[in-house]
This record gives structure tokens, C-alpha cells and sequence, in this order.
């Protein structure tokens, strides 16, 4: 390598390091993707203005005791178009969705408030089947919507139906988050299921598929694993927007480690990866919502898969790869065919591509 | 999946690439353009070049439609889109694609209409769908896309679909790579030619590059198995002193490619010409336009566009880049005005494109991942 | 520059120029209008871009580039044999 070239790979380093700078004097689509644009957000407005110790660890959810208590408590917004899709609808969304949150941060979801906007125009009999569904999902988990609120917009101000979800959970033991080189990385089963049903669903694609979202709670699975392998869990997170490429690239920054994933070894429904070769889109970005990415000490690799494997929700479940200590930040893939590349993070969501 | 899945097999890798070696001169450098973005994709997305010796350089070529658009178009076409009763329609590619003032996305922020299709035939559906609308496609890509912009017109124009136009922005491959081959300073050894184009144009077009320019060329289908037997293709033509056309890619690729897709282009389009490319200039007969036939179809005579031009800056070496006569990082803006984020040249716009990948992952020598990867 | 994949025709419409094409149990309608006169029908395969058939797979092509790499892949390991061998002695 030349002086004049370290000189410029120095340079855009520098550049990459600074905190990232907010270009645009709007929101686009790009900043709900859960992928570079919706990082610089977080950090150009949000942190910015609310800068503390908890929120800025910018985990799943902020952890804190009260009276000797150890809680979780986690927020999330569901804005599905359509409402209701294959295999679920905005209510059990925005049940798992929160619970799963929860879940990976190591505790038991005790809680959940539920906010509603509402179109007006929208159907009551459409609102009925939603919050069916939320009562279903808030049983199979375990929890209960103790706390709402209702607001109701002009037509064509929403989409219909928004929901907010809000949950504390009691922390059982809170993954310590500290990665280290040789630990197992697991994927609790098929990616992008959730993603692809939903582009589909929408219909403007004319694609047929028999698929259906995975939404569902994982607070069982996950429990089931922590106690298989108490101590050597080091970190759970669950893959919604962005899919599993976009965890575990936080993964391995957040580490400062590198993440080597095997392609042959990540699950993946032939549908789903029919519809992603037909779209030209990356199973790795879509995005899921049952599913958990799990990082162990390689001794408990075994452990935690059989615990896994012996739950429904974690029946496909796979090690997928491994944690190694260089390149620091940077996730690599081995790919079916024998090669090497890089996975980095998109700047927005994936997009159907022609070329 | 089927003829997919077999193009995939590490193990026929493995022996392919050892027979790749041992076809190349010990210390000659090889540099093969891949000319399709489509053959980029696959290159990155496999990890190919693992499988490539060092005296072999894959140099990506101008194969990239929406990254050769020059910015004065899409500004044009949000021109368009901005119109209070226009939807726009265009694919996925399109979307994120700078022009002087913003992309697609920024456009559709701001309050413009802008759909994302998967097929001209949706656009054309949502024009029939809404009649109080005029809805523009924002027709791009090369000769494998045109046939399907210049269907879905005649069955507008059998329909008698009055509220469907088309902004061409279709380019045609040859010129582009004649002005690459015509540069003084090209250091090329022979080309991987665009399969799915081929099935359009067939393989007769590129004679001219082996015939007259005396480098060989391979029409490769886009599996990681298809790229490699190219290459050593390619390598086998050189040992033997040849430059001809050669069909790697039979499966897919008729010789004479497709007339009936031919003639449906032109039926309704013709060359214009001349065209910008971004990064490579103004280049003759490279793009295709409406023909006054069909006129009623055509956006750019149905609105009235700025038609303004965003000059590359002067700094900008795509070009050069392109042609593999300069590496990214000794582009004069590379990595200060141009970035990622505020790309100047097609070859920083698409995530894929050199400059791109250079910026991204430049300081991870490919030594360094496979280390990783061990 | 053009992403195009195959796909098998499980369904030709009539009187349209339409097929519903499979690609690992996804299922699309795909205009065939581009291959008047290749007399399609259920069971073929197709290269599919934009929603458009672009050009009738041929099996025997396919196989006589997969043999070929096979026969590659048989000299590769012939040479390696031969080389073992040779280390033996």
C-alpha cells in the first residue's frame, strides 16, 4: 500500500468515525428502515436531546432497579400496512414485538400499555379482530395490557390503525452484552419470513407464496435457553427491521469484534428465497419478527441449540457462525459457493431491483 | 433451484479455479471487464474473486444502468413526478439514485406520487386504475429492459390507454464499450459480456470487439460457476492467441438473441442521437427514445421538462475508474466531495460500484477477511 | 445491469399472453409475449425479467456447460491423484 493511499483510507476512517451527520432537511422512508439512516437519527436528533446513561446504550430495552427491583421497560410503535397479513395482524405484532424486547433483555414481561390512533372511518369491526388478537398474544406470553389510550385523526391523516406498545418486565439475568472472540452465534429459526410476507401481502407484486409472518412471542424460548446454559449467554437480540444482517453488524460495532457467519448454515424457507431471488433482495436484510439472534460461549453452543431445538418456536433453529476478534466492527460471510464478502449495513430498507 | 443451484457447487469451483491458474503466464497480469452490474452483484455477492489467482483482476464495468443516469435526467423525472396529477412509477433501483436536487425518496418526502413497480405492466395497471391521473414510467436499463417497456406501450396503445407515458431512459450497451475500448489509455484484456442483454441482442453485436480491437469476449450467465468458466474461457482464448465472441451462457443466450424482442423495440423506440452518461460524457447512439409514433407516450414530449443539465464535476475520473486506469482512491474527489453519501460519479452511486466498495471496505484487504474467515 | 432468473411455467393462460410461472413454490404471472412461436408449455423453463419471459431455457445447453465443468472438475482430480501418487514415492 502506498503513503498517498493509507493517507486516504486514514481520511475516510476519520470521516467514518466522526459522529454521523444528518444530510437531510426531511424525513424519508429511509429513517424508519432500522439501517444506517435511522442510526444517524438516533444519534443527530435523539440522543442528542435527550442524552442519559440508559437510553444511551440504546439497547432493546433500559434497564434500571427500584426498591431492589430489577427492571426492563421498552417501547415500540406498529404501523403494518396491511393490517392483517398470513400468519397475524398489527395486534399480535404489537404484543410480541414489546414482549420480545423484553425478552432478550433477559427478563419476564410483566406489562404492557396499549395506545391506539385511529382514522377516523376506520371500522370497529376491523378494531374488534385487532384487539382480539392482542388478547390472544398478551395469553400465549403471559402478560397483561394493563393501560391504554385511544386517540382518533381525521380521515387521511393514518393509515387506518397505529398501535403503541409500552412494557416492564422483572430481569432474570440480563445477558453482561460482552462479546468475546470463539463465541457461538445462533439465529432461533427461518429468516425474513415476517418481510416477505408482508411485501407480498401488499399485493402490488402479484407474487403468490404460501408463507405467513412469524410473528411470536419468545420469552419461553429465550427463558429455555438461558436456563440450559445459565452464565454463558452473552448477548440476545431479536431481528426485526433490517433482518439479521442489521444485528449482527450492531453486534459486532457494539464489540468492537467481528462476526463470521456461514450462508450454508443460515435458515431459509425456499419461498422466501424464491421471492428474494425474484426481487433481488438479501434474505440477511429482511426483516423478521419471532426471531432471535444469540450469542453464547462456545462451550454452550450445544446446550443452547438442543434447548432451542426443543421448543416449536425454535424447531429450525441453527449456529450460525462465530465471534473472532479481527476485522474489529466488521461482519463477514462465508458464502455457500466458497467465497468471502462482507455484510454492512443498508442505508435504508431493501428494495426491489432489476439490475 | 433448478438451473440455479448447480451453478453453485464450491467443489466445481474449487477444481475450476486450479485449472484457472494454471492457465495463466506466470507474472503476466490479466484484467477482464465484466461490462454488467448484474455480473458485479454476482462477483461480490459469492465472494468470487477468492477463487481468482492474483494475476487476475475483475475491473467493473459501466453495466449499471440507474449509476450511468446523469443527474439533469433525474431531476427531470422528478420534475415530472412533482406534477399535481402525476404518479410516477419506476423500480426499486431508481429510488435512491441522486440528481442535483435529491432522489426519488427525497421527491416522494416532499409530496410527489412516486411507486415503486416490479414490471412496466403494473405501471400500466395503476394507470388504468386511476383515470384522473397521468402516470409516467420511468423506463431505465439496456437492451433486456427496453423489449418490456416497449410491450407494455403497444398494449397501452391497443388499449387505447390515454393517461400512460413512458420517460425513456433505456441506454444500449455497444456504444458504452466502444467508448471504453476507443480510450488511448485502456489496459484491457478481454471482456465478460452481458448474458441477458445477449438474450436480446444475441452474440453477432460484439464481433466488432474481437474483430477490431482484437480483445475476446464471453457471454457469462450470472451464477458464480458461469463467471469462472468465463474467465478460464477467456484465459484459454488468450493461450491460444485468439479474440473471438464465445457463448458460455447457451442455456439462456440464442446466438441471434431474441427478433421478436428486437423488433418490439424498434417499433417504438429509436436511437437518439446522443446521451450523457454519468461519469463516461456524452457518447453517440448510446440511448433510446420514443419514436414520433408514439408520441402520445412519451413524457418528454407530454410535459414540459427543464431538461436542464448538472454539469460531473471536472474533478470526477469516473471514467478513468471505470476504464481500470485509475485506482478510486487516486481519484482527485474520492473520499472528500464524493462519498457515499454525496456521490459525484457512477461509480460511487451504486452500493456495488468501485468506488463504493473501495470507500466501505478499501482498508480490509481481501488477505485480511479470508484471515478472518479461516 | 439485469436481474433475471428462471423460473417454470406451471400454467400457460389461455388467450392471453400470460403464464403462471413457479420459482421454488413463489408464483407469478409472466406476460410470454416475447417468445411468439417458441410454442411454451407447462414444464418449460423460462428466464424471467421484469415480469416479462425472456428466453426458453434449454435443458440440453444446461447440461452439455455443467458436463463440461464436470470434465474440468475430473482432470483437476486426476491431476491430484497424480500428484499424491507421486508424493508416495
Amino acid at each position: 500500500m502506498t503513503i498517498r493511499e493509507e493517507q486516504v483510507l486514514e481520511r475516510i476512517d476519520r470521516a467514518r468515525r466522526s459522529r454521523p451527520r444528518l444530510r437531510e432537511d426531511t424525513i424519508t422512508l429511509a429513517h424508519g428502515s432500522g439501517g444506517k439512516a435511522t442510526h444517524t437519527l438516533i444519534e443527530a436528533v435523539f440522543k442528542e436531546a435527550f442524552d442519559n446513561p440508559l437510553l444511551n446504550r440504546l439497547d432493546d430495552s433500559a434497564g434500571f432497579t427500584v426498591n431492589g427491583a430489577d427492571l426492563a421497560f421498552t417501547t415500540d410503535s406498529y404501523v403494518v400496512s396491511p393490517l392483517f397479513f398470513p400468519g397475524g395482524d398489527i395486534g399480535d405484532l404489537a404484543v410480541n414485538g414489546t414482549v420480545n424486547d423484553l425478552a432478550v433483555s433477559g427478563a419476564r414481561p410483566l406489562h404492557l400499555s396499549a395506545a391506539f390512533i385511529l382514522e377516523e372511518g376506520f371500522p370497529i369491526a376491523d378494531l374488534r379482530r385487532i384487539t382480539e388478537s392482542m388478547r390472544l398474544a398478551a395469553g400465549a406470553a403471559g402478560v397483561d395490557i394493563v393501560t391504554g389510550d385511544t386517540k382518533v385523526v381525521q380521515r387521511g391523516k393514518a393509515d387506518g390503525c397505529y398501535i403503541n406498545t409500552a412494557g416492564v418486565g422483572v430481569v432474570r439475568s440480563r445477558p453482561p452484552g460482552d462479546l468475546r472472540p470463539g463465541d457461538a452465534v445462533l439465529v432461533t429459526g427461518p429468516i425474513g419470513e415476517h418481510g416477505v410476507t408482508i411485501m407480498l401481502a401488499r399485493g402490488e407484486l402479484d407474487i403468490e407464496a404460501d408463507l405467513r409472518s412469524d410473528t411470536a412471542p419468545l420469552n419461553c424460548l429465550l427463558a429455555d435457553v438461558a436456563g440450559a446454559c445459565p452464565g454463558a449467554v452473552r448477548r440476545m437480540r431479536d431481528a426485526t427491521r433490517g433482518g439479521v444482517a442489521t444485528v449482527l453488524n450492531e453486534l459486532a460495532s457494539d464489540a468492537g469484534l467481528a462476526v463470521v457467519v456461514d450462508e450454508d448454515a443460515i435458515p431459509v424457507r425456499p419461498a422466501v428465497r424464491g421471492a428474494c431471488e425474484l426481487l433481488g433482495i438479501d434474505p440477511m436484510y429482511v426483516a423478521c419478527e419471532g426471531r432471535a439472534v444469540i450469542v453464547v460461549a462456545a462451550e454452550a453452543a450445544d446446550a443452547a441449540l438442543s434447548a432451542l431445538r426443543g421448543h416449536p418456536l425454535g424447531e429450525d433453529a441453527a449456529v450460525i457462525g462465530q465471534v473472532k476478534d479481527d476485522p474489529s466492527g466488521l461482519v463477514l460471510l462465508k458464502t455457500a459457493f466458497g467465497g468471502t464478502r462482507i455484510v454492512d449495513l443498508l442505508v435504508g430498507d431493501p428494495l426491489p431491483r432489476i439490475c | 433451484m433448478r438451473f440455479v443451484d448447480e451453478y453453485r457447487d464450491a467443489g466445481k469451483a474449487r477444481a475450476l479455479a486450479a485449472s484457472i491458474a494454471s492457465l495463466c503466464e506466470p507474472g503476466r497480469h490479466y484484467k477482464f471487464m465484466e461490462v454488467c452490474g448484474g455480473h458485479t452483484h454476482t462477483i461480490y455477492k459469492h465472494g468470487i474473486e477468492d477463487y481468482l489467482p492474483e494475476g487476475i483482476s475483475l475491473v467493473h464495468g459501466p453495466g449499471c444502468p440507474v449509476c450511468v443516469i446523469p443527474m439533469g435526467r433525474v431531476d427531470d423525472a422528478i420534475h415530472i413526478a412533482s406534477q399535481p396529477d402525476v404518479i410516477m412509477t419506476s423500480f426499486g433501483d431508481m429510488m435512491r439514485v441522486p440528481g442535483g436536487d435529491g432522489s426519488f425518496f427525497d421527491a416522494k418526502a416532499k409530496g410527489a406520487d412516486i411507486r415503486m413497480v416490479y414490471s412496466p405492466l403494473d405501471a400500466l395497471k395503476i394507470a388504468q386504475q386511476n383515470p384522473d391521473r397521468r402516470v409516467v414510467f420511468m423506463g431505465i436499463g439496456f437492451e433486456t429492459t427496453a423489449p418490456s417497456t416497449a410491450m407494455t406501450v403497444l398494449r397501452a396503445a391497443a388499449a387505447g390507454v390515454t393517461n400512460f407515458s413512458v420517460f425513456c431512459n433505456h441506454v444500449t450497451i455497444l456504444p458504452a464499450i466502444k467508448a471504453i475500448l476507443d480510450s488511448p489509455d485502456l489496459r484491457l484484456d478481454g471482456f465478460i459480456g452481458p448474458g441477458h442483454v445477449s438474450t436480446v441482442i444475441g452474440c453477432r453485436p460484439y464481433s466488432f470487439i474481437t474483430d477490431d480491437y482484437g480483445k475476446p469476449l464471453v457471454v457469462a450467465g450470472f451464477e458464480p460457476l458461469d463467471l469462472l468458466q468465463s474467465v478460464h474461457m477467456l484465459l484459454a482464448q488468450l493461450a491460444a492467441g485468439r479474440s473471438e465472441v464465445e457463448n458460455q451462457y447457451g442455456r439462456v443466450v440464442p446466438w441471434d438473441g431474441n427478433a421478436k424482442a428486437l423488433d418490439v423495440i424498434g417499433r417504438t423506440m429509436e436511437p437518439r442521437p446522443y446521451f450523457e452518461w454519468r461519469g463516461l460524457g456524452f457518447i453517440s447512439h448510446s440511448a433510446l427514445r420514443m419514436r414520433d409514433e408514439y408520441a402520445a407516450f412519451d413524457a418528454e414530449r407530454i410535459f414540459d421538462i427543464p431538461g436542464g443539465r448538472v454539469a460531473d464535476p471536472k474533478a470526477c475520473q469516473c471514467g478513468e475508474v471505470l476504464k481500470g486506469v485509475l485506482k478510486p482512491w487516486e481519484c482527485k474527489v474520492f473520499g472528500t466531495a464524493c462519498t457515499p453519501e454525496t456521490p459525484i460519479g457512477t461509480c460511487m452511486v451504486s452500493s456495488e460500484g468501485a468506488c463504493a466498495a473501495y470507500y466501505n471496505f478499501g482498508r480490509f484487504t481481501r488477505e485480511r477477511v479470508k484471515e478472518a474467515t479461516r | 445491469m439485469c436481474l433475471a432468473i428462471p423460473g417454470e411455467i406451471v400454467e400457460i393462460m389461455p388467450d392471453r399472453p400470460l403464464a403462471k410461472v413457479d420459482v421454488t413454490g413463489v408464483r407469478r404471472a409472466v406476460n410470454i409475449g416475447l417468445l411468439d412461436g417458441e410454442g411454451l408449455a407447462a414444464g418449460d423453463w423460462v428466464l424471467i425479467h421484469v415480469g416479462f419471459a425472456m428466453s426458453k431455457i434449454d435443458e440440453a445447453e444446461a447440461k452439455a456447460t455443467l458436463t463440461l465443468l464436470e470434465g474440468i472438475g475430473a482432470a483437476y482430480d486426476d491431476e491430484i491423484d497424480a500428484l499424491r501418487e507421486s508424493g508416495i514415492d
